[in-house]
C-alpha cells in the first residue's frame, strides 16, 4: 500500500495543471480517488464530516444488486438447459450464464466509463461515482440473447442522452438504466420482447415467454407457479426474474438507508390497489389475476427496488415521493392490463414519473411556500 | 415612553420538543473548572462582523483604554467598535487588498476605562439604553435574523431571543459560565427589554438547565426546549416561537453578552471578561478560562496540546472558524477547539467495514453506537460531488423549510424563490449539520452566507 501510495504521488505531478498529461487529470482523479480516500481536509464551513461518500453510496447499490446478478446467471443457464431438456448442477448452469452475462456487463462498463471520463475530462469535473450503478443495472435488464453491439449503443444512448447532455451527474430527468431499456425497446422490437429472446440459445421447440407474455395473449393458465416466479426459475431479463434476490437487495437498501423506503412501499401500494380495482372491475381474465400476482411478474419488483429509487430522478421532496411511487406502482399495472403493445408497463411507467417527478415537488414546495406567504399576511394584519 | 415590564411569564408546563437534528459526541469537553488566564496578547479582528467595512480611529502605537474606540463601520457609522482592554496598539495586520484583519492590542495591565456613568436601565429611555451601549463598545454584541449582522440601532426588533444554552459539540456550559452573576444578568436582560415592545425570549434546555441566573430571571419570558443540536440555536427558537416573515428583525445575543450589557449599566464601563472553553481532542486538559474577548490563541493552549498536526478552530467544530497559534478568538466565540488535521490517505477507505468511523448514514455500523464519543480530524472523506442524494438533509435540519432547493435556489441566485423558501428564517450555522453529514461533501455554509449576502445587498 505504501508502494502504491509512493508510486501515486510520483506520478501526480505529470497530471496537474502543467503537467505532461494534464488532458488526462479527471482520469488520474478517478483511479486514485478510488485506490484511496483523498487527503482532502475541509476548507470551509464544518471541519468535520461524516464518513459517508458518493462512492460508499453507490457501491452499497452494487451490493445490493449481487443476489439479483448472481441469480440472473445461474437462470441465464438454467432455462437454457432447461428449453433443451437437459439438467445439470449449478456449476456449469453458472458457468454457461456468466459465459453471456459477463460480456454485457464488461460492455456496458466499459462503453459507459469511457463516456464519462471523456465528460468528465472536457468538463474539468471529477468523475462521478453514479454509472457504477447504472453500468450494473443495465446488463440485468437486458434479455440475455442481447447483441452486445446492442448494449453497447443503448448504454451510449442512455449515456449521452439521458444524462449527458442534462447537464450530467444530478441533473438528468430521466433513470439512465431505463433510458438504455426504452431506448432498445423502441429502436430494436423484435430482439426486446416476444417469445424468443427470454432464453439463451433456446431449443427451437420450446416456449420461451414469460409470464406477462403469456398474459398478453390471454394464456392466463400457462403463466407458472407463484412459488416459481417469486423464485425466479422463470425466462426473463437478467436480473428481474427473482422477486426473493431482488427483496434481498431491498433490505440491504432499506437497512443502510440508501434507498427510499418510502418509494419501495408506495409503489407496491399503487401497485397493490390498481390489481385490487381490476378485480373488481373484472371486465377479462388480466384483469382478474390476484393484485400480488402483479409484484412478482416481470420487472415490477426490480423496478420497485432499483430503478424508481434513484434520487436524482425521483421526486426530491418526502411527501412527493409517496405520490410519486404509489402512481409508479398503479401506472404500471394500468399499462400492463390495458396497452397489449407493451407488456411490461413498469418501465414505462417509471419513465413517465420520472418526467413527472419535478411537477410533483413543484406542487409539494408551492403548499410550503403559500403557508409560509399565509404567516407573513396574518403577522401583517396584527 | 413604554410601561416598564416586570412581570416574567414562566411556562414550564410546555416543552417545545425538537425531534430532528444530530448531537455528536467528541473527546475533548472542559472539565467544569473556570481558571484565570493571565494574557496581555488581545486583538479585535475586524472580519469578526458580517459586512462591516472598517474605518481606523487609532494607529499603532496609541494608548487605548477599555472602550476607547477603535474603529466605525464605514457603511453604518453609528456603530462602533471598542478596546476589550487597556494597553497599546501593537500592530494593525493587515492582509490581501489591504484587508484589515487584526488590531492587536499589548495590555498595560493598568486596567483602565473609559467611563460611561453606572446607571438603571429601569431609569433611561429606550433611545438613552442604546446610546450608553454604542459608545461603550458592547453594541456589536447583539445582532439580528435576517443575515446574522449587528443590529441597527435606530430599528426597532419584534423580539430578542437568548439561547441559554448551546448544543453544539463540546459547546461551553452556560450554567458553570454564568454561575454567581446573576444580578449582572438580570440587569442585562432589563436592558434587552428596553430595546423591544415584543418580547424577550430566555430560552432554557427542559431537563440540563438548573442554573438560577436563568430559571429566575424576571422581565422575560422563558421558554423550554429539549431536543439534539440545533435546538440550542437561536435560528431553531425563533423558527418555533416567533418566525420572521419578509421585512420582520429579531434581534439575538449571549448569554455572557448579557452579562457584559448587565456590567455596562451597573459598573458604567465596558468589562470585556469572558470565560472561554478550551475544547477538543488534542487538548491534554481541556478546561475553561476567564480572560477577555479577543484572547492569544498561543496564550490560551500554551503547552496543552498534544504533539500531531493540529487544527485551531476559534468556536465548535460545525461553525467556528480555523484560526493560526499567532492568532486571536473570534469576538463572538467563547469556545476555542483543537482537532487532529486529517491530511491523510487511506486505502480503498470507502469500500472497508469503518467500524470507528463516525457517520450518519447506516452504510457504517457508527448507528450501533450511539453513545461513543469520537475523536474526529478535519479528512473530508471523499470528494465534491453533484447532488444526487434526497432526504438527507431533513433528517438534521428541523425547520419547516425544504433545505436542498433552497441551496438550489442560493446556487442559481433566484432571489423570489430565496426569499419563498424562507431564506430570512435561516443563519449558515443551521446548516452546519447538513453539511456535516452531506455525501455530496457541498459547503452549504458557504453557499447559505453567499445568499443571505446577496438578499441583504438586494433589500437594502
Amino acid at each position: 500500500m505504501k508502494l502504491l501510495r509512493d508510486f501515486l504521488d510520483k506520478q501526480k505531478p505529470h497530471f496537474v495543471k502543467g503537467g505532461r498529461f494534464e488532458k488526462l487529470h479527471s482520469t488520474f482523479d478517478a483511479f486514485e480517488t478510488f485506490l484511496f480516500v483523498p487527503n482532502k481536509v475541509t476548507s470551509s464551513g464544518a471541519h468535520i464530516r461524516d464518513a459517508i461518500d458518493m462512492k460508499r453510496t453507490m457501491i452499497i447499490v452494487v451490493v445490493a444488486l449481487l443476489p439479483a446478478l448472481i441469480f440472473g446467471i445461474w437462470n441465464v443457464g438454467y432455462q437454457h438447459y432447461l428449453s433443451q431438456g437437459l439438467a445439470y448442477d449449478f456449476w456449469p448452469m453458472f458457468g454457461f450464464g456468466l459465459m453471456k452475462v459477463l460480456p454485457i456487463i464488461i460492455v456496458s462498463y466499459v462503453v459507459g466509463l469511457g463516456i464519462e471520463f471523456a465528460f468528465a475530462q472536457v468538463r474539468h469535473h471529477e468523475v462521478n461515482e453514479g454509472f457504477l450503478v447504472s453500468g450494473m443495472l443495465i446488463p440485468l435488464v437486458m434479455p440475455p440473447d442481447v447483441p452486445l453491439w446492442m448494449v453497447a449503443i443503448a448504454t451510449a444512448f442512455a449515456v449521452i442522452i439521458g444524462k449527458e447532455v442534462f447537464g450530467g451527474t444530478g441533473m438528468n430527468i430521466l433513470n439512465p438504466a431505463l433510458t438504455a431499456r426504452a431506448f432498445l425497446f423502441f429502436a430494436y422490437p423484435s430482439e426486446m420482447s416476444g417469445d424468443l429472446v427470454w432464453i439463451a440459445e433456446k431449443a427451437d421447440a420450446y416456449s420461451g415467454a414469460t409470464p406477462l407474455g403469456h398474459l398478453l395473449v390471454g394464456e392466463v393458465d400457462k403463466i407458472p407457479s407463484d412459488w416459481a416466479m417469486f423464485l425466479g426459475t422463470i425466462p426473463g431479463s437478467i436480473g428481474e426474474t427473482s422477486t426473493l434476490a431482488i427483496l434481498l437487495g431491498a433490505i440491504i437498501l432499506i437497512a443502510t438507508g440508501v434507498g427510499s423506503a418510502r418509494i419501495m412501499f408506495s409503489v407496491v401500494a399503487g401497485g397493490l390497489v390498481m390489481g385490487w380495482l381490476f378485480n373488481l372491475w373484472g371486465a377479462n381474465d388480466y384483469m382478474n389475476i390476484p393484485a400480488y400476482q402483479h409484484l412478482i411478474m416481470g420487472g415490477f419488483a426490480f423496478g420497485t427496488v432499483f430503478m424508481a429509487t434513484d434520487p436524482v430522478s425521483a421526486s426530491q421532496t418526502g411527501i412527493g415521493k409517496y405520490y410519486y411511487g404509489f402512481l409508479i406502482g398503479m401506472i404500471a399495472v394500468l399499462i400492463r392490463v390495458f396497452n397489449p403493445a407493451y407488456p411490461e408497463g413498469m418501465m414505462l411507467a417509471i419513465l413517465l414519473m420520472n418526467v413527472f417527478a419535478p411537477l410533483i415537488d413543484h406542487y409539494v414546495i408551492q403548499s410550503n411556500i403559500k403557508k409560509r406567504l399565509k404567516r407573513a399576511k396574518v403577522a401583517v394584519k396584527a | 415612553m413604554q410601561l416598564i415590564k416586570t412581570c416574567t411569564q414562566v411556562d414550564m408546563s410546555t416543552v417545545t420538543k425538537i425531534r430532528k437534528g444530530l448531537n455528536i459526541n467528541l473527546i475533548g469537553e472542559a472539565e467544569k473548572v473556570i481558571k484565570e488566564l493571565k494574557s496581555d496578547h488581545f486583538a479585535v479582528k475586524p472580519t469578526d462582523f458580517i459586512g462591516v467595512f472598517p474605518k481606523m480611529l487609532v494607529k499603532e502605537g496609541d494608548t487605548v483604554k477599555t472602550g476607547t474606540p477603535l474603529f466605525i463601520d464605514k457603511n453604518r457609522e453609528n456603530i462602533i467598535f471598542t478596546a476589550p482592554v487597556s494597553g497599546v496598539i501593537r500592530e494593525i495586520k493587515r492582509g490581501a487588498k489591504r484587508l484589515l484583519l487584526e488590531i492587536k492590542i499589548d495590555a498595560d495591565g493598568k486596567d483602565e476605562y473609559v467611563d460611561f456613568k453606572a446607571e438603571q436601565p429601569s431609569s433611561l429611555s429606550r433611545e438613552q439604553v442604546i446610546e450608553k451601549m454604542r459608545l461603550s463598545g458592547v453594541w456589536p454584541l447583539i445582532r439580528q435574523r435576517p443575515y446574522s449582522v449587528i443590529a441597527d440601532p435606530l430599528a426597532e426588533p419584534k423580539s430578542i431571543f437568548i439561547s441559554t444554552f448551546d448544543t453544539s459539540p463540546l459547546a461551553p456550559d452556560n450554567d458553570l459560565i454564568l454561575h454567581g452573576q446573576g444580578e449582572d444578568f438580570q440587569t442585562g436582560l432589563d436592558a434587552l427589554a428596553k430595546l423591544t415592545k415584543g418580547k424577550v425570549h430566555l430560552n432554557i434546555e427542559a431537563e440540563t438547565t438548573h442554573s438560577k441566573v436563568f430559571t429566575n430571571s424576571k422581565n422575560v419570558q422563558i421558554n423550554q426546549f429539549s431536543g439534539p443540536h440545533p435546538t440550542g440555536n437561536v435560528g431553531v427558537q425563533i423558527n418555533r416561537l416567533d418566525p420572521i416573515n419578509k421585512g420582520e428583525v429579531v434581534w439575538y445575543c449571549y448569554p455572557q453578552d448579557v452579562v457584559t450589557i448587565g456590567k455596562l449599566f451597573r459598573k458604567g464601563h465596558y468589562d470585556a471578561t469572558r470565560v472561554v472553553a478550551l475544547t477538543g481532542s488534542e487538548v491534554l486538559s481541556p478546561v475553561y478560562f476567564r480572560t477577555r474577548t479577543g484572547v492569544a490563541v498561543e496564550d490560551l493552549v500554551k503547552k496543552n496540546t498534544t504533539d500531531v498536526k493540529k487544527r485551531y478552530i476559534s468556536g465548535n467544530v460545525l461553525t467556528g472558524k480555523q484560526v493560526e497559534l499567532d492568532s486571536y478568538l473570534g469576538f463572538y466565540h467563547n469556545q476555542l477547539t483543537v482537532i487532529p488535521e486529517g491530511d491523510y490517505y487511506e486505502f480503498l477507505g470507502w469500500g472497508m467495514p469503518g467500524l470507528k468511523k463516525f457517520s450518519v448514514s447506516r452504510s457504517f455500523p457508527a448507528f450501533l453506537f450511539r453513545n461513543r464519543k469520537y475523536r474526529l480530524d478535519t479528512n473530508l472523506h471523499g470528494g465534491d460531488r453533484a447532488l444526487v442524494m434526497t432526504g438527507q438533509y431533513e433528517k438534521v435540519f428541523p425547520f419547516d423549510i425544504y433545505p436542498m432547493q433552497l441551496i438550489k435556489a442560493i446556487m442559481v441566485e433566484d432571489i423570489d424563490l430565496m426569499e419563498n423558501l424562507g431564506i430570512y428564517e435561516v443563519d449558515e450555522e443551521d446548516f452546519a449539520l447538513c453539511e456535516v453529514i452531506d455525501t455530496s461533501k457541498t459547503n452549504i455554509q458557504e453557499i447559505v452566507r453567499k445568499g443571505l449576502d446577496l438578499m441583504r445587498k438586494e433589500m437594502s
